[in-house]
């Protein structure tokens, strides 16, 4: 499949690069064989992202809560702000390194990219429109029609294409030139002593969950940080089974100087407040996670540990992804 | 351009073959017409107009009622089963569209005693790639109001209306009736099997090229008076909940064969 996909991608087009998988990545998840990424579909996929015609009253984009400077999460913002200032209930998680992603959204709610749009485009918070009026807005649009031409050699406006272009746009948007990055493939870089330091406290503390590339496991834990002010349950809502309750997914901690505030409900402002909150402030609550608990629950750090730390989470800041021209608005 | 084409022709002759493989040998194929026709009690089900009362002594109106039929199966007199072929065997019948109360399929000419389908929306097909799902399965569009986009599935079974006995804001009452097994980690499963035997009501005489209507009677009053006694004001809303089941187990037994028109 490997072999198809890089074939296809050379003859579409010579200067586009399709989906490549980083050295140091695994295969990813993302099932490219029924979604080949083109010059054509990445570029449709991209507009569509960036344009509010897919919201209600054509003024949220997805790039509205998910904005490439801040590794498309909403920079500043705990909860996501959608149509007309509604606040939505959790964090934007950032679109990054999605071709990896077993599960979407913080409960792990959706199985499949494809399928992912279609709960942001319909939330009465988010952008509040349905798909087929926003097809029909694209059928109606003077370029769509002829880009979905380009991309998929007709000018149909169906559900299926449009959900792949979107997803030919995400899966291409992969974070995987960090100094962490650079270090690992050995291109050069090293990590200076702190740094060093730093990952390997890193392993010995936080890499259980935080799993190296991709720094998340994809599983669902409670990390203990007690009952939202809305109850959010979290996993539950999606199997209804008790043991998943206030679990949420382990996201990754690459890019975490760009996506603050931090947990699924954006209640830590800062880096600091979150290795307090794993240091002293785990709460003992329904399926707190094994990991955490120990005699005092959550992970022992002194302050030379977490300031160490730190300088190695820094490693993994990808100023490249953040200013990639391709993944921007055109 | 030409070797990414190739490969999507190759692809489109891999699925034109599939489908065909599928089709059960049939060279003198007719038409089997099931047809839905939503009642309560003895009466015609009208949406939005006719006060009912369920057996919990509860008035009501219905304002939707949608579900999805798939997976058709019909037995012939010999005992020998036909299996409809998938991609052709999901109708979702909306109470609100005359021309969806009757699904109709292609199957070998003969007579058949028995038909049996799915109520809502196989686990294979709840995953199955977007392109896949065109038609009445379109998760955006053809589902209309059927489908979760927060947890990913179909709604098999939806009804909605008004009743005295709700205390939800507008008096609604609502059944939102979903959830094929989980995909990754297991959760409810209201996927649920009918069967109906024809003998008595008729077995349905297919001949090739012709037509042969199965006409049932979906009986509303059945879905409150089932193995729950379902009632309004105990649960006026029933959306993504272990409740549910018992919901779908009432609603598995409102089918009924009524007559056959050969």
């Amino acid at each position: 499949m490997a072999f198809s996909v890089y074939a296809c991608t050379k003859s579409v087009e010579k200067q586009f690069l399709s989906f490549q998988q980083p050295g140091n990545f695994p295969e990813p998840v993302y099932r490219f064989a029924t979604n080949l990424v083109t010059k054509e579909g990445f570029e449709l996929g991209r507009k569509l992202f960036y344009d509010p015609i897919l919201s209600r009253n054509n003024t949220i984009s997805c790039g509205s809560c998910h904005i490439q400077t801040s590794a498309f999460t909403q920079h500043g913002h705990s909860v996501s702000h959608g149509i007309e200032d509604k606040l939505g209930v959790r964090n934007s998680p950032p679109i990054m390194n999605l071709a990896w992603n077993t599960s979407f959204m913080w409960d792990g709610g959706v199985f499949d990219l494809d399928l992912q749009p279609v709960a942001p485009i319909t939330n009465h918070v988010e952008m509040d429109e349905t798909v087929t009026n926003v097809i029909s807005k694209l059928k109606a649009h003077p370029d769509y029609p002829g880009l979905f031409q380009s991309a998929f050699g007709t000018t149909e406006v169906s559900t299926a294409r449009f959900m792949k272009a979107l997803s030919q746009f995400m899966a291409m948007c992969v974070s995987s030139n960090s100094k962490y990055d650079s270090v690992i493939r050995k291109e050069g870089k090293t990590f200076t002593k702190q740094e060093e330091e730093g990952y390997a406290l890193y392993k010995q503390k936080c890499s259980s969950c935080h799993t190296e590339p991709l720094f998340t496991d994809q599983s669902f834990r409670n990390n203990g940080i007690g009952i939202g002010l809305i109850d959010d349950a979290g996993r539950y809502a999606i199997t209804l089974d008790e043991t998943d309750r206030y679990k949420f997914k382990v996201p990754s901690l690459r890019n975490l100087d760009y996506t603050a505030p931090y947990m699924h409900d954006g209640r830590f402002l800062t880096l600091d407040a979150v290795l307090d909150h794993y240091s002293s402030g785990v709460k003992q609550t329904q399926n707190l996670d094994m990991i955490l608990q120990n005699n005092e629950p959550g992970i022992p750090m002194t302050a030379d540990e977490k300031t160490k730390v730190k300088a190695f989470l820094k490693t993994l800041n990808d100023k490249v992804f953040i200013a990639n021209k391709l993944l921007s608005e055109q | 351009m030409k070797s990414y084409l190739s490969i999507a022709a190759l692809l489109f002759v891999s699925l034109v073959s599939c489908k065909k493989d599928d089709v059960p040998e049939n060279n003198n194929p007719g038409r089997l017409s099931i047809e839905f026709d939503n009642i309560v009690d003895g009466q015609n089900l009208f949406l939005n107009t006719v006060t009912y009362t369920n057996s919990s002594g509860e008035n009501y109106k219905v304002s939707t009622l949608k579900y999805y039929i798939s997976n058709i199966k019909v037995t012939n007199t010999a005992g020998v089963e036909v299996v409809v072929p998938q991609d052709s065997s999901y109708f979702l019948i909306d109470e609100s569209d005359e021309a969806s109360h009757s699904a109709e399929v292609t199957i070998p000419k003969g007579e058949y005693r028995q038909v049996a389908f799915t109520i809502g929306v196989d686990s294979l097909r709840n995953t199955m790639d977007i392109a896949r799902r065109t038609g009445v399965l379109d998760p955006a569009a053809g589902a209309n109001g059927m489908y979760w986009s927060w947890n990913s599935g179909y709604i098999f079974f939806k009804i909605e209306g008004v009743s005295p006995a709700s205390a939800e804001a507008g008096n609604v009452f609502m059944y939102h009736i979903g959830g094929f097994g989980g995909y990754s980690s297991p959760t409810i499963n209201n996927i649920r099997e009918v069967k109906l035997d024809l003998t008595t009501g008729g077995i349905a005489k297919v001949p090739a090229g012709g037509e042969s209507n199965i006409h049932l009677m979906v009986d509303i009053a059945k879905l409150f008076n089932g193995s729950t006694q379902l009632s309004i004001a105990a649960k006026p809303v029933v959306m993504f909940d272990d409740f549910s089941a018992n919901i779908s187990n009432n609603y598995s037994t409102i089918f009924r064969h009524d007559h056959t028109e050969n």
